[in-house]
């Protein structure tokens, strides 16, 4: 194991390394299911515009009576002001997702940055750094984006930056642990000792080796960033140009959904968040697992 | 981390210095985490904002005089650093400024809800503990049977719900009623107006209330202790001491209770209190859900307007008090695991 940069034997190398991860994955039968419901509830979401008119978003242009229970009409009934559920959930979908999955990957960036830093350089550097993963770490996070969310003008992107600048501690520490791990390798002594500077390090030979943990915690961190959108749109920071599962939630509470029993308008978007949080968990543990057998499913 | 490799040093120069340095450092810490949170409530609700006055007054048409005026009362037409200067003698005298919407101090607000939210969230997170570590240790003592698999997957159901939804489901259920069955508990607040006078009939109401938001709140919480004691104790039961206690011809109860349970219980501990924060959010969730007159309410109640000095003080008193907690669980463990003591 001592190449020094990927050489054309190391390249030639990869493809079958990541068939054996795909054969190893295969094995996690919860992260073959969670990826499975994960490629149905991204193909749902990207297809709405294509398959839906989305004019029955529109409170203007609807006609029905509003809190109708489920029947022919509608599959899934119509809320408080006369829209289909069913439309509402599927066109939520698409918040949910990109705001999960952009904040999870800013909160990688994030994370991955201070952890390399901190590891690699050491010294004061990781003494301060290490401080203030340590103080993100056990600030509570949803607090930090409520307040984010409320002093900056309300948005998609709003959102992202407040839960991506709230979660990127635990990326820190991993990966902070494990460049301290890999900078003790051989290979790594040897690319410095031949005169690799900083960025060649880091670059050729840190970063690949810490990034598919990363990866796999990130996928755990989609999750959660789900939660948290639903939870700051339910509170009402959300965007409110947009449908998104917390927000349809937080006008079934406003508008007495709750006390008239429309159960229809309370159970699909609340569903979906848990199913598509589900879904990214068993992923993400699945992928710890193939990457890390002796973390058992640590995470979380 | 940096403290397992200082400890793991061979020479060893008596354990009460190095008792003492631990703790001054744990302190030491604490006490820079809640400087920090004093800097970040200023930068969060003075600096970020630009015009806080402005963003208070969003919602409703005001004349640049009210402006003016309102700038002026909360001392915001200052220069940014004697704002800092009078932000941090206030805080340090108790003093969190006044709140916009009641007109009152924002200490006296807070200090009249954190009863309530002290009684739900502290018995919920008991119960979430107990019924956690309970089930994460038949799960793993029974590793890859039926049990575990049902444990595990109902725990991680129950972690990917949003506390907010579950609680609106129970609310709904219980509280409402759906269809002939009737509503079994209250719907909203923490007690009800028309009480027979004595003690254990306000206790009685007070519980009566509180069951639904302590059941969605347990629920919930639980689920992550149930994993992290899971996880924990299987990585103990690798362990050669286990086979050493049953090779003495301890029963598998005994070495379960005796053994293997006390040494996985430590981790667990100290990933209970690092879970706090994640316990006061479902706090302010439930607690808006469930009217339950808390901190949680105050904050959805001041995020609406926004009532910005009464946000500032909910954020400095909820993140402070997360950081105490977790520095005592830290010099707490310190005490419980000696193995981390010598």
């Amino acid at each position: 194991m001592t190449t020094g940069g990927p050489s054309a034997d190391v390249r030639a190398r990869r493809p079958s390394t990541l068939a054996e991860g795909w054969r190893a994955y295969r094995n996690e039968r919860g992260g073959v299911f969670g990826l499975a419901v994960l490629v149905l509830v991204v193909l749902l979401a990207l297809s709405a515009p294509l398959l839906t008119d989305p004019a029955g978003l529109d409170v203007t242009r609807v006609e029905d009576a509003p809190l109708q229970p489920p029947g022919a009409g509608h599959w899934l009934g119509t809320d408080e002001s006369g829209r289909s559920v069913l439309l509402l959930t599927w066109w939520g979908a698409r918040v949910s997702l990109l705001v999960g999955s952009c904040a999870a990957a800013l909160s990688m960036v994030i994370g991955t940055l201070v952890g390399v830093t901190a590891a690699h350089f050491g010294g004061w550097t990781d003494t301060v750094l290490l401080r203030l993963t340590d103080f993100f770490l056990v600030l509570p996070a949803l607090v930090l984006a409520i307040a984010l969310s409320t002093v900056l003008s309300r948005g998609v992107f709003t959102i992202v930056l407040a839960i991506g600048v709230t979660s990127w501690p635990q990326t820190a520490r991993l990966v902070r642990a494990q460049t301290l791990t890999v900078q003790t390798r051989p290979y790594v002594e040897r690319a410095r000792a031949l005169g690799g500077g900083h960025r060649h390090v880091l670059g050729r030979h840190v970063l690949p080796a810490v990034l598919p943990l990363v990866f796999a915690t990130t996928t755990l961190t989609v999750a959660s960033a789900i939660i948290a959108e639903s939870t700051l749109s339910f509170l009402g920071l959300g965007d409110p140009s947009r449908t998104s599962w917390g927000a349809m939630l937080k006008s079934a509470m406003d508008t007495g959904a709750v006390t008239a029993g429309a159960w229809w308008y309370l159970l699909p978007p609340g569903l979906g968040i848990a199913v598509v949080v589900l879904a990214f968990t068993l992923c993400g543990r699945a992928l710890e697992t193939v990457l890390n057998p002796r973390l058992r499913g640590e995470g979380r | 981390m940096t403290d397992t490799l200082e400890h793991g040093r061979p020479h060893r120069s008596g354990t009460v210095p190095r008792t003492l340095g631990f703790v001054a450092r744990k302190l030491g810490g604490a006490a820079v985490s809640l400087a920090l949170v004093a800097v970040l409530g200023f930068f969060l609700f003075r600096v970020l904002p630009g015009d806080p006055a402005r963003t208070m007054t969003r919602s409703a048409p005001v004349s640049a005089e009210q402006l003016a005026q309102l700038r002026h009362r909360f001392g915001l037409d200052q220069p940014l650093y004697v704002q800092f200067r009078d932000f941090l003698v206030n805080l340090a005298r108790g003093d969190l400024g006044t709140s916009y919407t009641y007109n009152r101090p924002v200490t006296e607000l807070i200090g009249e809800r954190l009863g309530p939210t002290v009684l739900l969230v502290g018995t919920a997170t008991v119960l979430a503990v107990l019924l956690g570590l309970w089930l994460g240790t038949r799960a793993a003592w029974r590793h890859g049977t039926a049990t575990d698999r049902w444990f595990t997957s109902v725990g991680l159901t129950l972690w990917s719900v949003p506390t907010f939804w579950l609680g609106l489901l129970l609310l709904m259920a219980f509280g409402v009623g759906v269809g002939p069955l009737p509503g079994l508990f209250p719907v909203a607040g923490m007690s009800s107006p028309d009480v027979p006078p004595g003690v254990l009939p306000r206790v009685l109401d007070v519980g009566h209330h509180m069951v639904l938001p302590c059941v969605t709140l347990v629920a919930v919480i639980h689920a992550q202790f149930m994993m992290v004691m899971r996880s924990s104790l299987l990585e103990e039961m690798g362990a050669e001491y286990l086979t050493t206690a049953r090779a003495k011809g301890l029963r598998d109860d005994a070495v379960r209770r005796g053994h293997a349970v006390p040494n996985a219980l430590l981790p667990t501990v100290t990933l209970v209190f690092l879970h706090l924060g994640t316990v006061v959010a479902g706090a302010i969730t439930v607690e808006t859900v469930f009217s339950w007159p808390g901190l949680g309410l105050l904050t959805y109640e001041a995020l609406r307007v926004p009532d910005l000095p009464l946000l500032q003080g909910t954020f400095v008193v909820l993140a402070s008090s997360v950081i105490v907690m977790n520095t005592l669980a830290e010099l707490l463990y310190r005490v419980l695991d000696p193995r981390v003591r010598a």
